[in-house]
């Protein structure tokens, strides 16, 4: 697998690269701090068959940096045929109630930063008959929820999207995945306290490839989180109204 | 649910001990438990002006990784990324969250490995470095500390400086050993060390007497990189001191099986174990179970290296056993093998029942200011907490404090200011490196509070 990643320098993604590179597949990372992924870059290159991994530069607030950067993951991989996005901004309700700055950038980068993101990657890949686009959504786009109001609508808009690219483009050898975490202790969540069936990132890192080996467009992780989301989405309005979930 | 993440330390998953509230963090032995919070990022110099005291994989025994109530602690645990390797010398730069299991799983298959292996790989760089760990090479390689090249630190003043044997030197060996109060770790350098395989041949002996013990214990120190010995501290009269002597080298290339050792699996304890499990009638039932099955009376062959330097890890959470109350470790090095003797008398008078007596011969001391071994014998046993544990460990302070030896703080809980003071000479050196990067005192943990005299 030829992969770019974008957001690996930390969380989920971090894992999910080195994984990938232990496998023997060769990345290129996107991020927005050089000094970061540069460190990161050195990191998965140790720990994995020890080819030196690149990067660039590539902010998802700034869309003008995309095309760039993706065109230097072109030319440093030879072609990728993987494309798999972790970034993405988290803020809890009360921030983005308090803060309509931080709820409109916390907007634009979840969702249509990385719509946009998307489209660029999508194009390159469906140009050269294929392959996998691989993105981290959320669970909390699932239902309409008290806690997660805001961060969960850019979730959900994204997974619509998701989904519809699958639906689209899948018979042209493009598959879409939409990854839908639950709570997954991280960095982003360093503060929340863990819920029943918190999972680690190293087991949503195995579980996505998987996927991405499978082609699966839909991937609940950790894997208790499918029955929970299942569970959630049946509940009807009056009882979502009254929980706090 | 299938997972094969990596094994980072579960100390605070599930739930606190003891019925604590739900922001909490305890250490290895689960007394004390503090109500206090840990902040955990990738970042660690973005996060470093936010807690008092910065800890691993809260494998220390007691409090020393514990901030004081209310206040936050920084989880290093995710800072874990290599920053370089040079495969001709062994250098390793790595952020100081990155756990001994990682170094292990990336670098054994490479045929490098961490020049220290202590009793569990469930410990961060920073850890190693804080504690300044020893392990069954003591007596030819030393402590950890004795291998870090370089360290960077964030200061109590949110100052990043670099520290070596010749930059900031009081700095750099007033924090081996420094249990975290002279600044927040962030990267360590070290040396590994080339190995012609990654298993370990080994002999294990079993031994009916002290004396026989600690001088096979003399002498496989000459021929032997790796040496200790568990004992049956609970024989008394004839056969106290019974025990197994372990020897160990790295198997030759030609010994080793082709194949690298695969990281083993883990069994969970799911529950605490009621306090009263554990008392010397089955503890004497697993440690006699534990001695006469070691049949024939001297094995020998090539192991996993992990069953050889961690057994403890292969039971994920076995500090359940001890059940709510926790338990204590304590473990003092003594110069004189007549003082070994008499402590092993003292321990099995006072009845502190342990699964797990380990005995070690040390060589030099290190130049950590607190770093614990030093030439001698270093004698560690389990104490599960109940009323009378502070006044089992008065006495063994007391044994051990005139016989010229001290305690080791990653394991220590009880011992008081005044005894820690009696066995330390080096402490003053300590104290005054750490009042010269923290003036105002800003890093402190529960054992600072215990041991050095901060105020609560």
């Amino acid at each position: 697998m030829k992969a770019v990643l974008f957001g690996a320098t930390k969380g989920m993604g971090r894992s999910l690269a080195r994984q990938l590179a232990a496998r023997g597949d060769q990345l290129f990372l996107l991020g927005r701090d050089r000094d970061d992924l540069e460190r990161s870059a050195a990191d998965i290159g140790i720990r994995g068959s020890g080819s030196e991994v690149g990067f660039a530069v590539c902010d998802l607030e700034d869309s003008a940096t995309f095309a760039a950067a993706l065109d230097a993951a072109d030319a440093k991989l030879g072609g990728f045929d993987t494309v798999i996005v972790t970034a993405g901004l988290f803020a809890t309700q009360d921030a983005l109630e308090a803060d309509i700055a931080l709820a409109e950038r916390l907007l634009r980068v979840d969702f249509t930063n990385t719509v946009i993101f998307c489209e660029h990657a999508r194009k390159r890949l469906l140009a050269r008959g294929g392959g996998v686009l691989c993105v981290f959504t959320s669970v909390a786009g699932d239902r309409g929820r008290k806690p997660v109001a805001i961060y969960g609508a850019a979730k959900a808009g994204l997974s619509r999207y998701l989904e519809a690219l699958d639906h689209k483009f899948r018979s042209q050898g493009l598959a879409t995945i939409d990854v839908k975490p639950g709570f997954v202790k991280t960095g982003m969540t360093a503060g929340l306290k863990p819920p029943p069936f918190a999972g680690e990132p190293d087991a949503v890192a195995a579980r996505v490839i998987r996927a991405i080996e499978k082609r699966q467009p839909l991937v609940y992780a950790p894997f208790p989180w499918r029955w929970v989301m299942l569970a959630i989405r049946c509940l009807p309005r009056f009882v979502m109204r009254r929980i706090g979930f | 649910m299938t997972t094969r993440h990596r094994e980072v330390g579960s100390v605070e998953e599930g739930k606190p001990p003891g019925g604590a509230p739900a922001e909490s963090l305890w250490g290895w032995g689960r007394h004390p438990v503090v109500a206090a919070r840990e902040l955990r990022g990738e970042d660690l110099e973005k996060i470093a002006g936010r807690g008092v005291l910065s800890r691993g994989l809260g494998r220390s025994y007691g409090d020393a990784s514990l901030p004081p109530p209310g206040a936050t602690a920084l989880g290093s645990r995710l800072a874990d990324r290599i920053l370089s390797f040079d495969p001709e010398s062994g250098e390793l730069h790595a952020e100081a969250g990155l756990s001994l299991t990682e170094i292990n799983r990336i670098f054994w298959p490479r045929l490098f490995s961490s020049p220290i292996l202590p009793g569990t790989q469930q410990i961060t760089l920073g850890g190693m470095v804080a504690a300044d760990v020893h392990a069954k090479n003591h007596h030819v390689d030393g402590t950890f500390g004795r291998h870090v090249r370089r360290l960077r630190l964030a200061l109590a003043s949110g100052e990043i400086v670099w520290c070596s044997r010749q930059e900031e030197r009081e700095l750099f060996l007033a924090t081996l050993g420094g249990m975290g109060l002279t600044g927040h770790i962030l990267e360590v350098v070290v040396g590994l060390q080339r190995i012609p395989s990654a298993w370990i041949y080994a002999e294990t002996e079993r031994i009916n007497d002290l004396g026989v013990f600690l001088r096979g214990l003399k002498e496989a120190a000459r021929d032997w990189p790796f040496t200790m010995g568990w004992i049956d501290c609970l024989k008394r009269g004839k056969g106290m001191g019974r025990g197994i002597l372990y020897r160990g080298r790295w198997a030759t290339a030609g010994e080793a099986p082709a194949k690298a050792p695969k990281p083993k699996k883990r069994i969970r304890v799911p529950i605490d174990f009621p306090s009263s499990l554990l008392n010397k009638a089955s503890i004497g039932l697993f440690n006699f179970g534990v001695y006469h099955s070691h049949v024939p009376r001297l094995k020998r062959g090539v192991q996993h290296p992990e069953d050889f330097f961690h057994p403890l890890d292969k039971i994920q959470d076995w500090n359940r056993c001890y059940g709510k109350a926790g338990f204590t470790q304590y473990q003092c090095v003594v110069p004189e093998p007549d003082d070994a003797r008499a402590f092993l008398e003292l321990l099995t008078r006072l009845g502190a029942a342990s699964f797990l007596c380990v005995i070690k011969d040390c060589g030099e001391e290190g130049d950590g200011l607190l770093s614990f071994p030093k030439r001698g014998t270093s004698i560690a046993v389990d104490i599960p907490v109940r009323r009378d544990t502070p006044e089992v460990v008065r006495k063994l302070n007391e044994l051990v404090i005139p016989a010229g030896g001290r305690v080791y703080l990653a394991k220590d809980t009880f011992t008081t200011a005044a005894d820690f003071r009696a066995m330390e000479p080096r402490l003053g050196a300590f104290l005054a490196a750490r009042r010269r990067y923290d003036p105002e005192g800003r890093l402190k943990s529960l054992l600072s509070q215990r041991l050095f005299g901060d105020a609560p």
